[in-house]
């Protein structure tokens, strides 16, 4: 057994022009996250309530796109999404289209644990929390200031993207788009917000556990399920490891990016670092995204091919890094 | 190789001594839609459209749990859920939660070609649907005399419905639920098909299963799950959601064949036999090259396959081997 290892992320695709204050910002985010997990995980809770606890903080903290501070859709809402799966059993749970609860990870963790079920959304999700009574508030407490004025320039963008009678040059948004080339799912990436926070952990037992969580994308439709709550897609665990995904929901999804990492280590024998290199490497087509895992060895592995991803891991032998770029 | 068809109408604990008057309706609507697939693929239709066309029909047709027949949320409501996808550009489209939309495999596809997402639900998908102008219905439509019944006696049955959650050590109880209820877990229908460039899709289609909670989102329009189609094979699975999730059953078919090199057949035989919990698991799957493969590890799965040479297969219960 190699010991416990954990990885956090804040999401893949990042503005090249992010200032440096909100960097360092989001550097001590993911610290903090981290020691959290590293704490849990000396004091030998098993990895599945390891990721909870830390992507409950996550969400917690406005920083990052979910829970409070998800992005919007068009209607300018918070319609948040999660899932958890423990890699012992293959159990799961998800949630999606969740707009009052605070927590949607630990929503989802007692879908996994409490009904017979292993995805609710929506009205049904929300009953389900007011059933096991988990904290709720106002839709307006997930919305934060810069995330409406992101939706405003999303929204200013889109009309441009999608028409071209529009010149590029006559407005802000505009100049936004032609300022930052890269874009991720399909708006300029200075407006587009990082989909997503995930954790994954093994503990000293060789427990492997996922779990992910996301507002999902700026000025989606209401009612879009991307990769997040999809078992296989966004999450996955089993015996042999734990992976989070994050990036261009489609691509994930169409490239069952999670499972994939497992089943080349299952089918194909490769390692984890092997495994994760191949599935960034030959599995996303087109798309852009990065991933975190961890496998019941103790190995912990990181890999995105967008310009950055915000990620921190760290390893029982005292290995600790936190980064955004590549 | 040539062309190659096949299509389920649902797995589950299937008495045999299921009567005749419920028993012959299905197979007669198998044999229909088998029919309708077979002369839609010797016209040289894309199999997209061949498993759209079909899964279209088994909606229509009230004996199946999908479109019109859908079996009943604990609330007496339908939430119906369906996907499709494409083996050569993995494009996919899948819906979730819909209540009035005549033909909810259509609607995937339309999540498919009209757009930038591929998973829409509940209220946003209803709306997509009025904003293309689909068909659509009062719910009321769905909802058969046959599954007010099937409710009401799953209610009855509820604590033992709820033993689900340890599917594996409870299973003596599950199978008195099902002498009880006779065919309601019986649910989903799918199609899949190959033509004779090699080109593959996958189409999954239901209604859920009895008394399920409100939202409850199964593994038919869960890409990897219920529904997956690559460049090798396309697979559409139907059975216990909770376990074909967290199996990424129709994945697995695929990537035991890409990574570890297995025959369709192999790698449909390991899913149903080796990673998936007895009782739980059935599936459809044709590959590039024109193989069939219709495996479970439930009493029985209502299916038909049907090949360009002529090979026709139709059954409910395992073949005599």
């Amino acid at each position: 057994m190699g010991g416990w290892a954990i990885a956090v992320h804040g999401g893949a695709g990042v503005d090249p022009n992010l200032p440096t204050h909100r960097q360092e910002e989001a550097k001590k985010l993911l610290t903090r996250c981290l020691d959290i997990g590293i704490s849990a995980l000396r004091s030998n809770l098993p990895a599945i309530d390891v990721v909870e606890l830390v992507v409950k903080e996550l969400e917690t903290d406005p920083l990052f796109n979910s829970g409070r501070g998800s992005a919007l859709t068009a209607k300018g809402t918070a319609e948040m999404e999660a899932s958890i799966m423990d890699g012992p059993k293959r159990r799961c749970g998800a949630v999606s289209g969740v707009t009052t609860v605070k927590n949607p990870i630990s929503l989802a963790r007692l879908v996994m644990d409490k009904s017979p079920h292993s995805y609710l959304a929506f009205s049904g999700a929300e009953e389900f929390a007011r059933q096991q009574g988990v904290e709720t508030v106002e839709n307006d407490y997930f919305i934060t200031e810069e995330n409406v004025g992101m939706l405003k320039l999303a929204k200013e963008a889109n009309s441009i993207l999608f028409d071209y009678r529009v010149p590029i040059e006559s407005c802000s948004a505009g100049a936004a788009a032609t300022d930052s080339p890269l874009q991720m799912n399909g708006l300029p990436i200075s407006i587009y917000a990082p989909e997503t926070v995930g954790c994954v952990a093994v503990d000293s037992q060789g427990q492997c556990a996922a779990a992910t969580s996301t507002g999902g994308l700026m000025n989606k439709m209401t009612g879009r399920i991307g990769d997040s709550p999809i078992i296989g897609a966004g999450t996955y665990a089993c015996d042999l490891c734990g992976v989070s995904c994050t990036g261009e929901g489609e691509a994930i999804i169409r490239g069952t990016l999670a499972r994939e990492v497992a089943a080349v280590m299952e089918y194909k024998g490769l390692n984890l670092q092997q495994a994760v290199d191949f599935v960034i490497n030959e599995r996303l087509d087109q798309g852009f995204a990065g991933l975190i895992a961890v496998s019941k060895n103790g190995e912990v592995a990181c890999r995105f091919n967008t310009n950055g991803m915000f990620r921190g891991c760290a390893t029982e032998d005292g290995f600790m890094k936190v980064g955004i770029w590549n | 190789m040539g062309w190659t068809i096949a299509l389920h109408g649902g797995a589950g604990d299937i008495a045999r001594s299921m009567p005749a008057e419920r028993r012959i309706p299905r197979e007669t609507a198998l044999r229909h839609c088998l029919d309708i697939g077979v002369a839609a693929l010797k016209a040289n239709k894309h199999p997209l459209d061949v498993v759209e066309l079909v899964v279209r029909e088994l909606e229509n047709i009230p004996n199946f749990n999908a479109g019109r027949g859908s079996v009943l949320t604990t609330a007496g409501t339908v939430e119906m859920e369906a996907c499709i996808m494409d083996g050569k550009t993995k494009k996919c489209g899948a819906v979730s939660g819909l209540t009035t939309v005549v033909n909810p495999i259509s609607l995937a596809r339309l999540v498919m070609e009209k757009t930038p997402h591929i998973y829409l639900a509940f209220d946003g998908a209803e709306a997509f649907a009025r904003e293309q102008g689909v068909e659509t219905v009062d719910p009321s439509h769905f909802i058969t005399q046959d599954n007010i019944e099937r409710l009401n006696q799953a209610k009855e049955a509820n604590r033992v419905q709820i033993d689900y959650t340890q599917p594996i050590q409870k299973e003596g109880k599950v199978e008195e639920t099902h002498v009880a209820d006779g065919d309601s877990q019986i649910g989903t229908v799918g199609r899949v098909a190959v033509d004779s460039h090699g080109n593959l899709a996958a189409a999954t289609s239901t209604g859920g299963f009895v008394n399920k909670m409100v939202g409850r989102i199964g593994d038919t329009p869960i890409i990897g799950s219920g529904t997956y189609a690559n460049r090798l094979c396309a697979v559409s699975a139907t059975g216990k959601g909770e376990e074909i999730i967290r199996g990424t059953v129709a994945r697995d078919v695929a990537a035991l064949m890409e990574f570890k090199g297995l025959s369709l057949k192999e790698a449909a035989a390991y899913v149903v036999e080796e990673s998936t919990p007895k009782g739980n698991v059935g599936l459809v799957a044709v590959s590039a090259t024109g193989e069939v493969t219709m495996a479970f590890n439930t009493t029985g799965m209502f299916r038909a396959c049907a090949t360009e040479d002529g090979y026709t297969e139709f059954g409910i219960w395992p073949s005599p081997k």
